[in-house]
């Protein structure tokens, strides 16, 4: 509302109550008030409550309406103003302002801000030798440092926050009550003094002597493994350039091929290893700090060891985020190793007596400290696409500020997600507040983190499920948790939701439409609704459901799972459906024949016989299936490792393209099998790999395209949706925009959420919702 | 064989094929009866019942006949009783060969004549063709339990230690190829046997102490583990390193991917044992021939009740679930 001058001219004053609400508390949003109330010679208040930033002013009706714009327009930093409602009050005749105490009672809604990256102002006091915060590893202020990782419970303020350990000392505590100070209320605020200590120990605990930074990169310099305790859980850090380290690195623990993080000191260190376009450059210094999968560039050299991402076109590189990151980036200003502190399958570790055993076969030392990590949270990915960032991986950084919807969830809703990549949702008015990166349920350590996590966040943003999401897939352990949900508590509601309904509906709600679009989910696999496993699926879809308009020809998978580790396996299935039993004989099935001897006759008559072997639709699968005929690889050490290295290999400049047939009927099916015969007939014919990889995709996108323009004839729309863990190839997804808008489609794709199973949690909630506001 | 339009036909099989096949274990110097009466000692008397349907009907170390004895035997074993007294019913479909069906009745006879245990009454019915699959044969057995045992899903306590009487994997991998003529039928054969004597010997060994006893029969190891945790509340670590997988058998889960202990088996036991008596039951078990193979495999623990982990060789702790159908994958 604008406050209206009152209708007689005179010294009379108006007071407002104002109410803000989003991210708006332990941001400095309360000082900000404060400092803007003060300039412009307002009398009132400020405080928090359950539900945000409350106001009274009151002063001259034009002050007031600076005031009322300047809350969202003016904001700090890490606040995210969602909402401003103004209300007229009786004036008191008040003139000086004050901050109020948080109020403990009432509702929470208030958000809580995820953990950000130091500041220039925190950087610049940690570089001055006559500040008292000089080189102090945890430096932090109301706009940056651990927020969501530390919180324990709401209110957000000290109390609730694992900073409660550490008394404030005389100083700090000056800060922290100082409404000017950049420190007011900043919660994890603290100083040599009264915070939080580094200390350098041995791998077998005991602690080293000197100065623990400069201590650590000494042994990283030296080759040694280090585990450093980050925001979110433990590193291990190796030097990159440091090939037997490395090596060591992968052999302890058990990480064969999938390529490792590299943390560099800043965006020109990064510019020395790969390929830095403004896009990059502006995700790279985000205040999330998200690893970014960007180009590596040829003359790299010696700094990055060949072991860091074998096979890889690209780098994922992050800069430093937390204060001991700067000073570890400075003492060792080579670029560095940073991957989870975790053996291969568990999650990263990060409470300190859990990372000591599990880390001490790992790590030659620990650089530790005492400020616990409440909540685990991995590194964020991304990758960079068309501009724009592709999430891969939404945790760190992101998690758990709300994605804020433009429609309202009618019921709390709690949606489980997937079994792998898990996240889960909540949804609450009109948020979805989607976990940080949970992980593979079937891990134990990662299933009790994620019952744990549903209940931390249930609490902080006091969300009482009345509807509870699944999958179709009854053995998904997230099902199995969802339903033991519904049998404890009678008033909830079990809601089920197809796998790639989920997937588009995520990119629906990333893309804050509710549709209908034609739905192109591409994936490894999920339930479908038939029994089959689908995943290379054409929906027409809206936010409530879908119809299963086109999909790939269904293959048998010989031996289930273990096909998706064994990619040849695809090849031989795809080879007995296209050929049945008079196979070409030509170089890449001789060869595939050859180098799986007596396995390969076995798996096609498991495969004919029908043990274990599910029927698919699979798209990921199509592509392991060609990719291993390609001869890239017959067996993956980490998921979708062929199709990632079928899409880095292939040539950009090649515009060959295979050509499937489409079925007529309802649903249309494609013949991914016309691709793989394609590839068969290249290799055969001596066509390099490259030019064979570029074509699967040229040919792959075109059939989208096709696809869709047969789905359009009869519906209507216009609109593609783009989702499932296939589009994180950035090629593909390159080639079916550039199709489907030369056609004449808009075409939506992930921005904020990543398009593998890591959306899901987001789609079922938002099916949820939309069905529950149909009724 | 033809549809028996009244109880002629049935009573004539009944007669001249199967109980002569029977032999010993059928007392056939009995007059027939209506029932039959069981002379048991006062003591606890077990009784169990169930049903075999299995494709094929003869495999590499039995067929249904042996099965159906194997089955409910162990049933009883796993509750610490003696087998005494057995009850069988065919159900045949019109069609099934009668040399099949006698040889059928002559190795289930054999089976229960090896076990010690009389087959004291039964039925048959000849139904019309796909009213069944060839045969299905239900026993139902009596059985004495043993003074000392107290074997029971719900006594798994925290600290007990899990053994288990020898390797797994074998019938389920031999049903498999058979049906399919993958050819790992030759290497290896069904496992199923009577444990009524492995569980005296531990029984003798350990008392009470003998917590839970279970045969993981369909859906494995881990169903059976599933399902003991449950009941008793109790969690459990299964290493999966200390499990005796034969050679085949891990190469037929390798090409099927089938996680081992999702595989059916007939004979073998899991035993949760206080830790006390767990080396003297371990020690009883090699004794016998049956449970030569006796391994330690894990343990109960006070943590995660109610579910079962299995540690890897590397250290990882991975969720082992009951299936709720059959093994699909879960990747996306
Ligand atoms: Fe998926
Ligand atoms: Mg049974
Ligand atoms: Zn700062
Ligand atoms: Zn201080």
């Amino acid at each position: 509302m604008r406050i209206a001058a009152p209708h007689e001219p005179g010294p009379e004053k108006t007071r407002i109550l104002v109410r803000v609400q989003g991210v708006v508390q332990g941001v400095g949003y309360r000082p900000f008030v404060y400092g803007l109330a003060c300039r412009l010679g307002l009398g009132g208040f400020v405080g928090n409550d359950g539900r945000g930033v409350v106001i009274e002013a009151e002063g001259d009706p034009g002050a007031l309406n600076r005031l009322v714009d300047a809350l969202t327009g003016q904001a700090p930093p890490l606040a995210r103003v969602e909402r401003v409602d103004v209300a007229p009050l009786a004036p008191l005749g008040q003139t000086g302002f004050s901050i109020s105490a948080s109020e403990r009672s009432g509702p929470r809604t208030v958000l809580v801000a995820p953990d950000t990256a130091t500041c220039a102002a925190c950087l610049s006091e940690m570089a001055d030798p006559a500040d008292r915060r000089h080189a102090y590893a945890f430096t932090n202020c109301t706009d940056c440092g651990p927020r969501y990782s530390i919180v324990r419970e709401l209110p957000y303020d000290r109390r609730g926050t694992t900073m409660a350990a550490f008394t404030l000392c005389g100083p700090c505590e000056r800060e922290y009550e100082d409404p000017l100070d950049r420190r007011f209320h900043a919660q994890p605020v603290c100083c040599p003094e009264c915070g939080p200590r580094l200390r350098l120990r041995s791998g077998d605990g005991t602690e080293l002597p000197g100065d623990p930074v400069k201590g650590a990169a000494e042994l990283l310099a030296g080759g040694s493994i280090v585990a450093i305790k980050g925001l979110g859980g433990y590193h291990l850090a190796v030097a990159a350039a440091d090939e037997t380290a490395v090596r060591t690195l992968r052999h302890r623990k058990h990480r064969e091929e999938r390529p490792l993080a590299l943390m560099v000191a800043d965006v020109a260190a990064a510019r020395r290893l790969c390929e830095v376009d403004g896009a990059g450059e502006s995700l790279l210094i985000d205040a999330a700090r998200p690893i970014v999968l960007l180009e590596r560039r040829h003359e790299t050299g010696a700094a990055v060891a060949p072991s860091v991402a074998p096979g890889q076109r690209s780098l994922g590189v992050m800069l430093p985020y937390t204060p001991l990151h700067h000073l570890l980036t400075a003492a060792h200003p080579d670029p560095l190793v940073m991957t989870s502190g975790n053996l291969s399958d568990e999650p990263i570790a990060y409470r300190d007596d859990d990372a000591l055993r599990r880390l001490a076969g790992v790590a030659d030392a620990f650089l530790v400290h005492d400020r616990a990590i409440h909540t685990r949270i991995d590194d964020s990915v991304l990758r960079v696409s068309r501009g724009a960032a592709l999430p891969i991986r939404r945790s760190r950084g992101y998690a758990p500020a709300p994605l804020t919807l433009p429609w309202g969830f009618p019921r709390d809703v709690l949606a489980c997600g997937p079994e792998l990549k898990n996240t889960f949702c909540l949804g609450r008015d009109r948020h979805a507040f989607l976990s940080h990166h949970i992980g593979d349920l079937e891990n134990h350590e990662t299933l009790r983190s994620f019952a744990e996590g549903v209940e931390h966040m249930r609490k902080l943003f006091s969300v009482t499920p009345r509807a509870v999401v699944h999958d179709l897939h009854p053995e998904y352990l997230s099902t199995k948790y969802a339903l033991d949900y519904g049998d404890l508590d009678e008033e909830v509601e079990l809601v089920a939701v197809q796998h790639h309904h989920a997937h588009i509906a995520a990119c629906l709600a990333d893309n804050e439409t509710a549709g209908p679009v034609i739905g192109v989910a591409f994936d490894g696999l999920g339930m479908g609704d038939d029994g089959t496993l689908w995943g290379g699926e054409f929906l027409v879809a809206d936010l409530a459901g879908y119809t299963r308009a086109a999909h790939l020809a269904t293959v048998p998978m010989p031996g289930g799972a273990r096909a998706v580790r064994e990619p040849w396996r695809m090849g031989a299935a795809y080879l007995d459906a296209v050929f049945g039993s008079e196979w070409p004989d030509v170089a890449p099935v001789r060869a595939m024949a050859a180098r799986r001897g007596e396995r390969f006759g076995q798996v096609v008559a498991a495969a004919r016989a029908g043990l274990n072997a599910p029927l698919t639709s699979s798209a990921g699968r199509l592509f392991d299936a060609a990719a291993a005929l390609a001869g890239v690889r017959d067996v993956v050490s980490y998921e979708g490792q062929a199709a990632v290295e079928f899409e880095q290999m292939a040539d950009r400049s090649e515009c060959g393209c295979y050509v499937a047939r489409i079925e007529s009927g309802a649903p249309l099916v494609v013949q991914g099998g016309d691709l793989v015969e394609s590839v068969l007939t290249d290799v055969g014919a001596g066509v390099p790999t490259p030019v064979v990889a570029a074509r699967f995709h040229n040919g792959l996108a075109a059939t989208v395209v096709e696809v869709c323009e047969l789905i359009r004839r009869d519906t209507a729309l216009d609109t593609v949706a783009l989702s499932g863990g296939v589009f994180q190839n950035v090629l593909l997804v390159e080639r079916c925009v550039t199709g489907l808008e030369a056609a004449g489609f808009s075409v939506l794709t992930h921005r904020r959420v990543p398009p593998n199973d890591g959306g899901i949690s987001l789609g079922q909630a938002a099916v949820c919702g939309a069905r529950d506001r149909l009724r | 064989l033809g549809h028996g339009s009244g109880g002629l036909l049935s009573a004539e099989l009944l007669r001249d094929v199967i109980l002569p096949a029977f032999g010993p274990a059928a007392e056939p110097d009995r007059p027939l009866e209506d029932a039959a009466v069981v002379r048991l000692p006062a003591a606890e008397v077990v009784m169990s019942t169930d049903s075999f349907v299995v494709d094929p009907l003869f495999f590499p170390g039995g067929d249904i006949g042996s099965l159906a004895v194997h089955g409910t035997v162990n049933d009883l074993a796993m509750m610490g009783a003696v087998p005494r007294a057995l009850a069988v019913a065919f159900i045949v479909e019109e069609g099934f060969g009668l040399d099949e069906l006698a040889r059928v009745s002559r190795s289930l006879g054999r089976a229960a004549d090896a076990a010690g245990v009389r087959v004291v009454t039964g039925d048959t019915k000849v139904v019309g063709r796909g009213a069944a699959d060839r045969l299905f044969i239900t026993t139902t057995g009596l059985g004495v339990r043993l003074p000392a045992a107290r074997p029971s899903a719900g006594r798994v306590r925290p600290g007990d230690v899990l053994l288990l009487s020898g390797p797994i994997g074998l019938h389920g991998v031999t049903i498999m190829s058979t049906r399919s003529g993958l050819g790992f039928e030759t290497e290896v054969g069904s496992d199923s046997q009577p444990l009524h004597h492995v569980v005296a010997a531990a029984v003798a060994a350990g008392g009470d102490a003998v917590h839970a006893l279970r045969d993981p029969t369909r859906g494995g190891v881990a169903s059976a583990l599933n399902e003991l945790a449950a009941a008793s509340g109790a969690g459990v670590v299964v290493e999966e390193t200390a499990l005796p997988v034969p050679e085949p058998v891990a190469a037929a889960c390798d090409l099927l991917g089938l996680d081992v202990l999702h595989v059916a088996n007939e004979g073998c036991l899991l035993a949760f044992v206080a830790p006390e008596r767990a080396d003297a039951v371990l020690a009883a078990m090699r004794s016998c021939p049956e449970s030569a193979g006796a391994v330690r495999i894990g343990r109960a623990v006070a943590e995660h009740p109610g579910r079962v982990v299995v540690r890897t060789g590397i250290g990882a702790e991975r969720v082992l679930d009951m299936l709720v159908g059959e093994q699909l994958p879960r990747i996306c």
